[in-house]
């Protein structure tokens, strides 16, 4: 299969960077550049995020980015027209990433498609559940080359986690603590023993770490128990009036991975 | 059966449990073990003396006959709000408190809009020892300021919520939010027949007294007890829940929920659910929910910060989407008429939301020996302010 996810993850074993991002923020129309000065800057993947008016899973921050987002104009439809062209600029794998509410509307079938259409690898929707999305909606994803990117915690039993390995396709989500996200974690506070749980469990998908994964150290340290992590808020954050998004980003990867 | 929940959760097309993984583990527990909990012999009798002796059940089912020669036919209110703390709230809390108790839960938590749930929750906590944290919007702190003072002094924390319309909803955003930071010692009370698959079930289990007693007490002072028709409030819609829940199979009791119009179901100042709505998914549940095109949830508006909700219970848009249940709708203006009614005619000053179904009155057809059971979900103590200022007392 033909997915920019698997190849990352065939050419890539260890640290590996995705990035988290809320589409209509900063700007409206800011996108398709922060995707490309990502890709430049060094990040493997990129989390486009469509906002949502009631983010349950979300601390502070993307809740204040998703709905300054939705106060910029930002729609799913509007989303869809920004990404038409990225294919031409941007090669790493992409992946849409909100809750289930404004896909649904879109049509999870159509939403699947246009993904598809337009070049986005997978698709993480936190509140589509394992069994719904197993009884209604797997071959639409399936059929349009898209993978569903499913989530577990330190509270999944090793039974579900094996029921998520077998549903998943592209990597699975290993959310880093029973948290919403942007809690800081500090390193010594990781749940080493729920990393090494999972990796005795020898699963056929690779892992990423996320939430909570703010600065070099907690990257790195995720690194040691995943093929890589996830940034989201400290990211977010690091948008700021003084900057254009082109100073910005190389800034804040460097100081990840630099 | 066609009215109840089915294994996965669902009522027809409506329910199931739409949650992130995060939440999966608590949920999953509750699913597993709430029928086997609450059918317990043990859990029954401590739940049944706590309804008799510390809530005051059963609460009186009245004719009220001033209100019955006004509209001439024969009204009857079930009075949920004589109950302790002032509404139908507290058979869920005493209930679901239980039911922690027996999960092992040492931390509560809870969402409230007009406070009604906030302080039964608060009651049971102060009842059983339990630490207690209450999110409650905003605005709505400030609009019901007596039972935020209650909730205090039964030894809860009141956290106000800054985001969106700072209502209900966000309230019960950011109490799950709560609850997915801490997976393992808390209990989420929902205050509704709302949220994932099996709160829905299991809070409309808790307030079925209501109908269950209706029956009973209706036989004993009419020699039917069945009635003709039925009206509640619907918010999320856990006390019409309860008035419905043991007739819904007998189809000739009409049944009757009331949203809020706010200022008009034209306006987009309204919380009239079924009237504006279209299905999709919020918190964890599948039901029907006023957004726009692109599925963003849009703001609701009522008077009454108890119905100030842009979802309801899936059991409600299952009953509206197969006409067992009809639902109609009241403006602000025309619930504060109806509380001024019943006010002065019965001596009773109703909770705002529990108006709602009163404003009702003026439209449904009565035939002469009909008979209406209004339940009056709570009393109007919390709502004196938002009166006073209206009637210019
Ligand atoms: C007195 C009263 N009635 C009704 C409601 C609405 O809730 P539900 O629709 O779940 O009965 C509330 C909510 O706060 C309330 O306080």
């Amino acid at each position: 299969m033909n997915n920019r996810i698997n190849q990352l993850f065939a050419a890539k074993k260890e640290n590996i960077l995705s990035v988290y991002f809320t589409a209509g923020y900063p700007k409206l129309n800011d996108t398709g550049s922060i995707i490309y000065e990502l890709e430049k800057s060094g990040a493997d993947l990129v989390e486009v995020g469509i906002p949502f008016s009631d983010p349950t899973a979300d601390g502070p921050v993307i809740q204040q980015s998703s709905h300054k987002a939705l106060e910029n104009g930002m729609t799913l439809n509007l989303l869809f027209e920004q990404l038409a062209g990225i294919r031409e600029k941007v090669s790493i794998p992409l992946i849409l990433m909100g809750y289930f509410n404004p896909v649904y509307q879109f049509g999870v079938k159509e939403f699947c498609e246009k993904c598809n259409e337009t070049g986005i690898d997978g698709a993480i929707l936190p509140d589509l559940p394992l069994d719904e999305y197993l009884e209604n909606y797997q071959p639409f994803f399936e059929k349009n080359n898209l993978h569903n990117i499913l989530l577990i915690t330190p509270q999944t039993s090793d039974s579900r986690i094996r029921q998520v390995d077998a549903a998943s396709t592209g990597f699975i989500y290993m959310v880093s603590s029973s948290s919403t996200t942007g809690k800081n974690q500090k390193v010594e506070d990781f749940h080493q023993d729920y990393f090494e749980r999972v990796n005795k469990l020898n699963l056929k998908n690779p892992r990423l770490i996320g939430f909570g994964i703010s600065d070099k150290a907690t990257f790195n340290n995720a690194c040691k128990y995943a093929s890589g992590a996830i940034i989201g808020t400290a990211f977010i954050k690091s948008f700021n009036k003084k900057e254009p998004v082109t100073e910005s980003i190389p800034k804040f990867i460097k100081s990840i991975i630099g | 059966m066609d009215y109840q929940v089915d294994e996965k959760g669902y009522y027809g097309e409506f329910g199931g449990a739409w949650i992130p993984e995060m939440m999966y583990s608590n949920i999953e527990e509750l699913r597993k073990r709430y029928l086997e909990i609450i059918y317990s012999s043990k859990f029954q009798e401590e739940f049944t003396s706590l309804l008799k002796n510390y809530v005051g059940r059963p609460s009186p089912l009245y004719f009220a006959k001033r209100l019955s020669a006004h509209y001439g036919t024969d009204i009857y209110l079930k009075r949920e709000d004589l109950n302790h703390t002032g509404s139908h709230k507290l058979n869920n809390t005493i209930g679901q408190i239980l039911l922690a108790e027996k999960l092992g839960k040492t931390r509560i938590i809870a969402e409230t809009g007009a406070g009604q749930h906030g302080v039964a929750t608060a009651t049971v906590c102060a009842l059983k020892g339990i630490k207690c944290v209450v999110y409650m919007g905003a605005l709505d702190v400030g609009r019901q300021a007596p039972n935020v003072k209650k909730m205090k002094m039964l030894g809860a924390e009141v956290v106000p919520v800054y985001s969106g319309n700072k209502t209900l909803k966000d309230a019960t955003n950011e109490a799950m939010r709560d609850w997915i930071n801490n997976p393992v010692d808390t209990h989420y009370i929902i205050g509704s027949v709302v949220g994932p698959h099996p709160y829905p079930d299991m809070v409309a289990r808790f307030q079925a007294i209501i109908s269950e007693e209706i029956k009973w007490q209706l036989d004993e002072q009419t020699g039917n007890e069945l009635p003709t028709r039925i009206l509640a409030c619907v918010g999320g819609g856990s006390n019409a829940a309860g008035a419905f829940y043991h007739f819904l199979e007998d189809r000739e009791v009409e049944l009757i929920g009331v949203e809020a119009a706010g200022k008009g179901i034209d306006t987009n100042e309204t919380a009239a659910t079924l009237t504006v709505g279209s299905p999709g998914v919020l918190h964890a549940s599948k039901t029907m929910l006023m957004q726009n095109a692109d599925g963003q949830i849009t703001e609701p508006y009522s008077i009454s910060a108890g119905l100030d909700y842009p979802g309801i219970g899936p059991m409600h848009a299952h009953l509206f989407k197969t006409g067992r249940a009809k639902y109609l709708y009241a403006t602000d203006k025309e619930v504060l008429t109806a509380a001024l009614l019943i006010t002065q005619k019965e001596g009773i000053i109703p909770a705002l939301e529990s108006a709602h179904a009163l404003a009702a009155l003026e439209k449904a057809e009565f035939a002469k020996d009909d008979v209406t059971v209004v339940n009056l979900s709570g009393r109007g103590d919390k709502d004196m302010e938002t009166y006073l200022n209206y009637f210019g007392y």
